[in-house]
């Protein structure tokens, strides 16, 4: 935050491209900030992209935009405390994410109590933010994500929730891709589903508080869901969904990252528009890409 | 205390939710290598035997023993496709990974060792199935009988002496349940399994069953297909009346459970 600063007030400008890709780069690094912003960055897309498989998986991409809007009120609370809102974030989306993995998959109507409680947590927020009169500068880094203000410290943090979180989801990998796709007929086969959802739940939270760093909590979606969504339309087999979610959600925050260095507005905005434009693309050439598949199909056959 | 010739023994086997009394005083002996059809209205509680053999529920009263051992979740020795599985048209899994999951999807961590084999006895077990063809394609895409048979692979995967199916004909249309039920035929012959099958409609069964059990009105009973297959105890059994019609070359066909078939999860 003080780097970006001290830089915007220094060239008051948006540095200028030379177009030449060595040069440019050489540029972009040069910033001790930059560098954290990809370190921090890189980290986080690759957690994002991964558990994000599973939660386009078990449908369950409201639950993780929830715990971020949740996790608003726990990071705003803390910073009217005066500690990191890293950790407020962490203790609400931990605790609403365990409520809501106990809650399981066969519970109807799951969504309209989610809801009700992330529009009452946000309401929090906005209190807390008031009380803590003068910061608006901290809710806006909390919704849209301040990934330009990462000091090594977070990295660091960032570097160890990150390990974290992909060493807990190998661990669990079978048994939560088995009760994902057929919960009945995992706990048949002795998984222990109600465990294993409280868990996902429980890695997500880490997961989105991560997130929160880059993209906010309102834009958590960008790098999360958007990145598996796009891979399951390419892929059904699951390793490669999950190796292609990785690879778009560390190209979004990379390309991210290098055009807002380069222009005025916000690096959030840039990663969410790829992650929008590619969905978008995506999609708009299914029609072509399925006739073409079933051609070959049939020549095949 | 086993009987070796039989698969499930059940002695005065009480089942209830909470307070309230499903079905009690079941005493019954499934045979191995039989094909029994487990009949009876809606919300009899013929799942709950089910869940009662996979080991997902304890009995109230009485005893039960599965191959010749108390009931336990994760058997490897028991099949199972449970009730009303039918996919999310977007899921995006290939039916091969789900066979794959029918292998190890139990066990923590990701697959290290085996892979070749794991590979191997999915391929085997779709191709047994007759499902091959389509077992690269998305799970969500494909027909509710396609989706079936890939169930029945995962099912026979582990090489299960047991088969529990759970309504398995459900969501197909005529054609596909004919198809199936001699495909399970097939395989119960070939393996020499024991199967229990929970079935709305029993017409496409009749010609392959060898066993009847019929949970209704808080019992469990145990007969041959030629004497519960009869006007008079079907009647019984679901308090309507239906009739048991014999064409002029002595097949069988059960008429008057259409209410209890078009409305399965009521």
């Amino acid at each position: 935050m003080h780097d970006l600063a001290i830089f915007l007030t220094i060239s008051n400008t948006s540095p200028q491209p030379s177009w030449n890709p060595l040069d440019d780069l050489a540029m972009l690094f040069h910033y001790e900030f930059m560098i954290h912003a990809f370190e921090a960055g890189t980290i986080v897309a690759i957690v994002a992209g991964a558990i994000g498989y599973f939660v386009v998986l078990r449908s369950s991409a409201f639950a993780a935009h929830a715990l971020s809007h949740i996790g608003f009120a726990g990071a705003t609370g803390a910073v009217l405390l005066s500690l990191n809102p890293i950790f407020g974030l962490l203790a609400f989306t931990l605790g609403s994410g365990i409520a809501i993995g106990a809650l399981g998959n066969r519970v109807r109507g799951r969504d309209v109590t989610i809801g009700i409680v992330l529009a009452w947590t946000l309401g929090l927020g906005v209190l807390f933010i008031s009380l803590y009169r003068g910061y608006a500068t901290e809710a806006y880094a909390l919704l849209f994500g301040e990934i330009l203000g990462i000091s090594s410290g977070d990295v660091v943090v960032t570097l160890v929730a990150g390990v974290v979180t992909v060493v807990a989801l190998v661990a669990v990998y079978r048994p939560l891709l088995f009760a994902s796709v057929d919960e009945e007929l995992a706990g048949a086969k002795g998984v222990p589903v109600t465990a294993l959802s409280i868990a996902f739940m429980a890695i997500l939270a880490v997961a989105v508080t991560e997130a929160v760093q880059v993209v906010g909590v309102l834009l958590i979606f960008a790098l999360i869901v958007t990145p598996a969504a796009i891979a399951v339309r390419f892929t059904s087999r699951p390793a490669i969904a999950i190796l292609v979610g990785v690879l778009l959600a560390l190209g979004f925050t990379w390309l991210g990252l290098s055009i807002a260095f380069f222009s005025p507005h916000p690096v959030s905005f840039f990663i969410t528009s790829l992650a929008f434009a590619t969905y978008v693309a995506v999609r708009l050439s299914e029609p072509m890409r399925l006739r073409f598949s079933s051609r070959a199909a049939f020549t095949t056959a | 205390m086993t009987e070796p010739a039989s698969a499930i023994v059940a002695r005065d086997l009480s089942a209830s939710y909470g307070t309230r009394p499903i079905w009690s005083g079941a005493t019954f002996s499934i045979p191995r290598g039989s094909f029994t059809a487990i009949l009876g209205p809606n919300g009899g509680g013929k799942s709950t035997l089910i869940r009662m053999i996979l080991g997902q529920m304890s009995p109230a009263v009485g005893s039960l023993e599965v191959l010749g051992q108390p009931p336990h979740r994760g058997n490897p020795q028991i099949g199972y496709i449970p009730q009303g599985s039918s996919f999310d048209p977007e899921l995006s899994l290939r039916g091969l990974d789900f066979v794959g999951l029918g292998i190890d999807g139990h066990r923590w961590g990701i697959r290290l060792a085996g892979r070749a084999q794991a590979a191997k006895a999915a391929g085997a077990a779709t191709r047994a199935v007759g499902a091959a063809g389509y077992a690269d394609r998305p799970l969500g895409r494909l027909s509710g009988g396609e989706q079936q048979r890939l169930l029945l692979a995962q099912a026979l995967v582990g090489s299960p002496t047991l088969l529990l199916m759970d309504e398995p004909l459900s969501h197909l249309d005529v054609r596909n349940q004919g198809a199936i039920v001699q495909l399970i035929s097939e395989v119960w012959r070939e393996r020499q399994l024991t199967i229990l099958l929970i079935a709305h409609d029993v017409n496409p069964l009749l010609t392959h069953i060898d066993h009847v059990l019929y949970v209704a009105h808080g019992k469990v009973a145990m007969g041959k297909p030629a004497d519960i297959i009869t006007s008079e105890s079907l009647s019984e059994i679901y308090s309507s009346p239906v009739e048991v019609l014999t064409d002029s070359r002595g097949r069988l066909f059960v008429v008057g459970l259409e209410e209890e078939v078009s409305h399965p999860h009521a």
